[in-house]
């Protein structure tokens, strides 16, 4: 795949002599700019294979790098270096070290799909951003981060009751990342709402603390998909040669 | 259209029964008023949403085959589903059961050891609400139900993702006239103008509300809102009209956000497409829930005397 970087000329890696002149010639500065040569020697192998072991990454092999996921993602539009084209490119190549110096954006995928609307190969770009967060995370290599937490705590209530209350996975997820429920914004929100809110809805909101929402005759369900991911997680654990066990989702 | 609309499966969904229960209350006003029976799935559960599919693709997928499955038990061929998530993964589900042998696979063991029927792939329609009314009233029937035109009130069409993204799990869109269009739907702009209202030119109608993130990365989809907030004022809209509880509940939270957090007012008014469509028809607001809103758009509606 021959594509061309421009991201991986990096300053560090630019020279420039403040004084120089060669035979009589001054070419200070600018004029003696050169790259220094970069040699990649830690290639994983098996990144791509891992990655493609996760849910989401399984058709990551059909990329044929033509960029339009990147042309079209919603979140390059306010980051240019949230980059999905680029990050499947070293997945590919098994260039690790590189992706790592994004490991820290690529969990902020809002899953809007304008990727897996625009790529003419059927990648799923969407689902290879999920799968590679998702990676990161089970390899150690990043901190638990929020979007994953909250997929936990959501899932979770789904599994648990079958269905979702969602003041309730707001309460948990903000604990579970340390924030408070009074942030100014969420305060300010609340007041406004309140004023205007009939008594009937408080009741009825303030009540699903004790009435939580729950899908009659789900216990077979809940213990039937607890069952299969359980098994999946196993699965996914071996195929990034991962010890059995480890943080559960 | 041989189907039958008038009397469909109702899908609400959790969002309808709490954030966005002002939808649900007016998608069922805005029926009872049209002469429409929604009939609501038994013991239904969570489509799983944006999130259970990160845990588990399969799982995501059985979710929605459960509640299919109980629709075709109550024996319905259609599903109406006003949520995009909700519609977005029963969609999406229809497709990979007929699509992927190891996704049916994976369902059907998760079904019976369960205890129940597995879903069989194509016996129900799912539609949104926008498909239901469409069919089942259209731009003409509509019209000469109105007794409160909208006339003079600019309206941007918000659509969002899911709801036409990815194009693949909505076989019946992009067919031509009278079908939907993934790239610029335009549905909601058919139904609310055949309610009087002038619907702008929204180029934003699907982009993102950045909704998978609204609380685990809010500033980015304060950005995102707001950009959709300002471009509706840019393009002369009064009012945003939504067809989903998450972007809709998105674009309140952030509104407040962004004037809070980045100190960007914007005055643009919020409106599920159901609430506009219903204070047409004659309903008043408290009927189709206004006042479940987040965001007030009392003063609006007051200076228009809608609702
Ligand atoms: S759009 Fe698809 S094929 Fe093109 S670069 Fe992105 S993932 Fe690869
Ligand atoms: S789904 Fe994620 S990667 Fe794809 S366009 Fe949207 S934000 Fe970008």
């Amino acid at each position: 795949m021959p594509i061309h970087e421009k991201s991986l000329i990096r300053p560090e890696n630019l020279v420039t002599h403040e004084r120089l002149v060669l035979e009589g010639v001054d070419v200070s500065g600018d004029w003696s700019t050169f790259i220094e040569p970069r040699v990649v020697t830690d290639y994983n192998e098996n990144l791509q294979d891992e990655i493609a072991a996760l849910p989401g990454g399984e058709f990551l092999h059909r990329c044929w790098q033509c960029g339009s996921c990147t042309n079209a993602c919603t979140v390059n539009a306010i980051n240019p270096d949230f980059n999905p084209r680029y990050w499947i490119y070293l997945v590919r190549l098994g260039m690790e070290e590189e992706l790592l110096r994004d490991k820290d954006i690529i969990w902020q995928c809002v899953s809007c799909h304008k990727c897996t609307y625009a790529c003419p190969r059927d990648v799923n770009p969407e689902g290879v951003m999920k799968a590679t967060a998702h990676w990161l995370e089970l390899k150690g290599l990043t901190e638990r981060k929020p979007s994953m937490l909250f997929d936990e705590v959501f899932s979770e209530q789904v599994f648990a009751t079958g269905k979702i209350e969602d003041g309730r996975v707001l309460r948990q997820f903000f604990a579970k990342t340390g924030q408070s429920l009074f942030q100014d914004w969420l305060v300010a929100l609340v007041r406004s709402f309140v004023r205007r809110l009939p008594l009937g809805l408080m009741m009825r909101l303030g009540f699903a603390g004790v009435f939580r929402p729950r899908t009659k005759g789900w216990a077979r369900s809940s213990a039937a998909i607890r069952d299969h991911v359980a098994e999946r997680r196993a699965e996914e654990r071996r195929a990034l040669g991962l010890p059995a066990g480890g943080p559960e989702a | 259209m041989t189907r039958e609309y008038k009397r469909v499966a109702y899908y609400p969904g959790c969002a309808l029964e709490e954030t966005g229960h002002a939808y649900n209350r007016s998608t069922k006003e805005v029926g009872k008023a049209l002469g429409l029976e929604l009939v609501e799935l038994k013991n239904w559960n969570c489509c799983g949403a944006m999130e259970v599919k990160n845990i588990d693709p399969k799982v995501e997928t059985y979710l929605s085959a459960r509640n299919l499955a109980i629709a075709a038990e109550m024996g319905f061929e259609v599903v109406m589903a006003p949520c995009n998530g909700c519609y977005h993964n029963l969609k999406k589900a229809e497709y990979d059961l007929a699509a992927d042998p190891a996704t049916r696979e994976s369902v059907d063991r998760l079904s019976q050891r369960a205890g129940h029927k597995t879903y069989e792939s194509g016996s129900v329609a799912t539609i949104h609400a926008l498909d239901w009314l469409k069919a089942a009233i259209g731009e003409e029937g509509l019209r000469r139900r109105i007794r409160n035109s909208l006339a003079g009130l600019k309206i941007a069409n918000y659509y969002g993702c899911m709801y036409t993204r990815p194009r693949h799990i909505f076989p019946e869109k992009d067919k031509g006239p009278g079908s939907e269009s993934t790239a610029k739907p335009h549905f909601m702009d058919d139904l609310l103008a055949a309610a009087g209202a002038t619907c702008v030119e929204y180029p934003l109608k699907t982009a993102c509300c950045g909704g998978a993130h609204t609380l685990s990365d809010s500033d980015t989809s304060t950005r995102l809102v707001l950009n959709l907030l300002e471009g509706a004022e840019v393009c002369g809209a009064d009012v945003i009209a939504t067809e989903c509880p998450t972007c809709h509940t998105g674009l309140e939270i952030h509104q407040v956000r962004a004037e809070k957090v980045f100190g960007r007012k914007t005055r643009v008014k919020i409106l599920y497409f159901t609430q506009l469509l219903g204070m047409a028809l004659g309903l008043s607001a408290r009927r189709v829930g206004v006042h479940e809103n987040f965001s007030d758009s009392s003063d609006l509606l007051k200076a228009r005397r809608l609702g």
